[in-house]
């Protein structure tokens, strides 16, 4: 959906439906595809039988599906600031790292129904985003992304240690025994601390289907972060497509000739901003009530990198794009980090011995420990070729195979928009 | 996204759902939980699992790397290959070399990068995904807490790898968590009677101390245990943990008065932090009429190693070594079997986070084949008040009340002239069991209960 900011260029019709309010019909069946894919993902990430060698790649398991859902929303959100205004901010990890907090804490205080974390986690990063983004929206450029950036070490400093009271310090903030959850039971009925439910309901509850040779978990806990993912997505079509998104895509465009026609872009800056810190807000408090532990290395600048990195694999600006990011870094980082000289090995066997080592040698740097040096070269490939994200290759592909001459160029929209400035 | 959604597209695409949904289904109140024997992640077929959870990234990837090449020699030792190791020194006999209850020993290894967060993402997915059914290493007290309650939640066993701080067996203590490696309150009762007998009972001391949890406990300890035997503390400073050059950290110490100093570091920490000192000529100034000195109360071969020359005459504390069994005989007998079959593999000899690592997996596979089951609380029951001998550390005693092994503590200090680099402490003393023995209530240890065992299903 690289394209769909320009739309109208190639499909007039749509233009009348873009000017009310509401989804295009184009944007129903995206939202459609969403939900589908998120629905069915135990099933889709679990393609092959447990007992086969493949099942190594299989990603169907809870953890990683939780993540997958949850960095989605991350990347969701960065996409509103980064992809609509173009303003990079290098330290969302900040606001996911004070949405976990806020999250722990509300289960220590008040009970382990995750509806309080979620909500809390919210607030908090909003507050904290209006703070930051108060103080780092009066510069632009790599000015803003340096303020953002600093913010988020500061955050992560005083997490690490001066705060530690508040956030535990190096070990993470963790439940314990003598919290005292005044909604809820200090000490679960069997001795030990309580599960994260929402009204009953254990996140860590899972329905096991065993077909054949396969076998898919569906977990209560995804479901939870799915239907999140499923809300916080339309909520950002709708912003793509709202007034107010117009707004911000001018910023975009030209924030001089915004200002000259009398507009103030600042309000709108600053909404996006805290709008986009929310949703990290959202995922910090998705996690804790996975898993309610929180450190402070999720506000590191590292992974405020990732959630960078994230959307602009996937495509910045465009609606699924950050979504698609987010499950590949996350697939890269938990199933090719897990692949070890002893798999490779047995892979390799069918070869002879000579040539088995060979083998292993030239590949083991790109996977375990070096899964990093596989998603660099990757990155680059895609930033070189596919500058639109993986969502532009997908549109590539599909033009190939449509043969469908009339379907919008990929890079129509952005060389158009480019002769049209330098027009005027 | 041109393509049509018609009415029918859309019957046709539910009824496949609904088909797939309607085949045998198995419900459980848990993902880790396997219906069909009550616990967590039952091995099922012929094989069982287990998870090596290590730094591989990160400020202690050497003693992960180490840890690891322990955990691969104790699973070649439990499927019967090799020469067997500590098996034949153990005083249980209960393993007979054909994996664990007659299932062949397999493991998956993830990266902990030193972080909680990512060793616990790292630990869940080896629960859910890979089916593993205890999971060990860690070479972090930070990391070694937070994985031990998941592990809790999740109904499997943790054996702890190299975590010394009073919490991971005190205020943070879980039932289905297992401790082998000692910690700061015995450090610091086994060092300072010795310390005291070397420099004296009025000596000065000034901690620099990592600002985290083992940081504050290490201090603790070494603090109130030489505090009782006379020693004054002067100032104890918190470094930040990401500290590279302690050089203004060291400046202050000569003028406080203090003539000893306490570095509660670890790693490159104390690498870097002993090497200021000791470039600054803190060593050869006198101080109060004394000459100056400088402790490390957890010491390392990989620390002595980075550290160089600086490290002659130092004392610091050990949970095991190398060399026990050569010096000072049969007590610790088991030392020189895991040396010789370590060496052989790897050419060197095992650090003591190798030893702790290998030993752990020695007992889980002992405790699992005398209690007949794999589930966590047979394997608690097994393990709690153990006694056993013959692994390295002497007679050893697995308590009940809060997981923690107890045994000898070895003193070391920096050697003067090594002869090469993997010489290059000297063993003091050995400070017997009884001296380094605590009450589980503690003040150090206060505020922690085990809980009940988790079997997760």
């Amino acid at each position: 959906m690289a394209v769909t900011d320009n739309q109208p260029t190639y499909a007039p019709k749509a233009q009348s439906a873009a000017r009310a309010p509401g989804l295009t019909k184009r944007d129903w069946s995206l939202m459609i595809l969403v939900v589908a894919l998120v629905a069915l993902a135990p099933i889709l990430l679990n393609p092959f039988p447990t007992d086969s060698s493949l099942a190594q790649f299989n990603a169907g398991y809870p953890d990683l599906m939780q993540r997958f859902v949850i960095f989605g929303i991350f990347a969701v959100g960065f996409n509103i600031l980064f992809g609509l205004t173009g303003y990079l901010s290098f330290g969302h990890a900040a606001f996911l790292g004070a949405g976990s907090f806020a999250g722990v804490w509300m289960f220590k205080l008040l009970g382990m129904n995750v509806l309080f974390a979620i909500v809390a986690s919210v607030a908090v990063a909003g507050v904290f985003a209006l703070i930051v983004g108060y103080v780092s929206l009066r510069r632009s450029g790599i000015y803003f992304s340096i303020l953002t950036l600093a913010f988020a070490q500061m955050s992560f400093a005083l997490a690490y240690s001066v705060l530690t009271p508040i956030t535990g310090g190096e070990t993470g903030l963790q439940l314990s025994k003598s919290d005292p959850r005044i909604f809820g039971e200090q000490v679960a009925a069997d001795g030990n601390l309580p599960v994260t439910t929402l009204f009953g309901l254990d996140m860590r509850d899972s329905l096991i289907v065993d077909a054949g040779a396969w076998e898919f978990v569906f977990n209560a806990g995804y479901y939870v972060c799915a239907v999140a993912l499923i809300i916080a997505f339309y909520v950002s079509i709708r912003i793509f497509r709202s007034p107010f998104g117009m707004m911000l895509r001018a910023v975009k465009s030209n924030q001089q000739r915004l200002n000259y026609t009398g507009l103030n872009p600042k309000p709108y800056m600053l909404a996006t901003f805290v709008i986009s810190g929310m949703y990290a807000g959202l995922a910090g408090g998705l996690m804790v009530s996975m898993d309610p532990l929180a450190g402070a290395e999720r506000m590191q600048w590292t992974a405020s990198g990732e959630v960078v990195l994230m959307t602009i694999l996937g495509g910045a600006g465009t609606l699924i794009g950050p979504v698609l990011g987010a499950g590949l870094i996350k697939y890269f980082e938990n199933i090719f980090s897990k692949i070890n000289k002893g798999v490779l090995e047995t892979w390799f066997s069918v070869f002879p011995d000579g040539l088995s080592d060979v083998l292993v040698t030239i590949v083991y740097p790109f996977v375990g420990k070096g899964w990093h040096l596989t998603l660099g070269i990757m990155f680059m490939l895609v930033v070189i070729f596919l500058p639109g994200g993986l969502v532009q290759g997908v549109q590539k592909a599909a033009t190939v195979f449509r043969r469908d001459r009339n379907a919008p160029p990929v890079e129509g929209p952005a060389a158009e928009r480019r002769a049209q400035a330098e027009d005027k | 996204m041109t393509n049509k959604l018609t009415r029918r597209g859309a019957l046709k695409t539910g009824a496949a759902a609904g088909a797939g949904l309607a085949t045998p289904i198995v419900f459980t109140s848990n993902v880790w939980a396997d219906g069909h024997t009550g616990f967590t992640n039952a091995p099922q077929g012929d094989t069982v699992t287990l998870g090596f959870n290590v730094p591989q990234t990160g400020p202690y990837a050497d003693e992960g790397a180490d840890e690891l090449r322990a955990f691969q020699l104790a699973v070649e030792h439990l499927n019967g290959e090799g020469d067997g190791g500590m098996l034949s020194t153990f005083s249980s006999k209960a393993l007979e070399g054909n994996g664990i209850l007659g299932k062949r020993v397999e493991f998956v290894t993830g990266d902990t990068q030193t972080k909680s967060d990512a060793a616990r993402a790292s630990a869940r997915s080896m629960i859910e995904k890979d089916g593993a059914i205890m999971i060990s290493g860690g070479s972090s007290s930070g990391v070694a807490v937070a994985v031990q309650g998941l592990c809790q939640e999740a109904g499997v066993i943790f054996m702890a790898g190299l975590t010394h701080s009073n919490d991971t067996t005190g205020k943070d203590r879980k039932a289905n968590g297992f401790r082998h490696f000692f910690n700061s309150y015995m450090s610091g009762a086994a060092l300072a009677p010795i310390l005291v007998d070397q420099y004296g009972n009025d000596r000065k001391a000034y901690h620099l101390t990592a600002d985290y949890n083992w940081g504050y406990t290490t201090e603790e300890a070494v603090r109130s245990s030489t505090e009782a035997l006379g020693w004054e503390t002067v100032a104890a400073v918190k470094t930040p943990l990401t500290q590279t050059d302690f050089s203004s950290y060291i400046t202050p110490v000569l003028q406080s008065g203090a003539d000893v100093l306490v570095l509660n570091h670890y790693g490159g920490n104390m690498v870097n932090s002993l090497t200021n000192a000791v470039q600054f000529g803190l060593r050869a100034q006198e101080a109060n009429g004394k000459q100056f000195e400088i402790i490390v109360p957890l010491y390392s071969e990989l620390m002595a190693r980075g550290a160089g020359e600086n490290i002659a005459g130092i004392f610091g504390s050990q949970n095991w070594d190398w060399k026990l069994e050569n010096q000072l005989g049969d007590r610790y007998s088991g030392t020189n079997a895991f040396v010789q079959s370590f060496g052989e593999k790897y050419g060197f000899p095992p650090s003591q986070a190798a030893h702790t690592c290998y030993v752990q997996t020695l007992l889980y596979a002992d405790a699992v084949t005398r209690a007949g089951s794999f589930a966590p609380c047979a394997v608690d029951e097994a393990l709690s008040g153990f006694e056993f001998d013959g692994l390295g550390n002497g007679p050893t005693l697995y308590r009940a009340d809060d997981h923690q092994c107890f045994k000898d503590v070895v003193v070391v200090r920096g050697k003067e002239n090594p002869e090469n680099e993997f010489d290059l402490v000297e063993i003091v003393e050995v400070t017997p069991v009884d001296q380094v023995t605590y009450a589980p209530d503690h003040p150090q240890f206060a505020g922690g209960q085990l809980g009940t065992c988790n079997n997760g299903a």
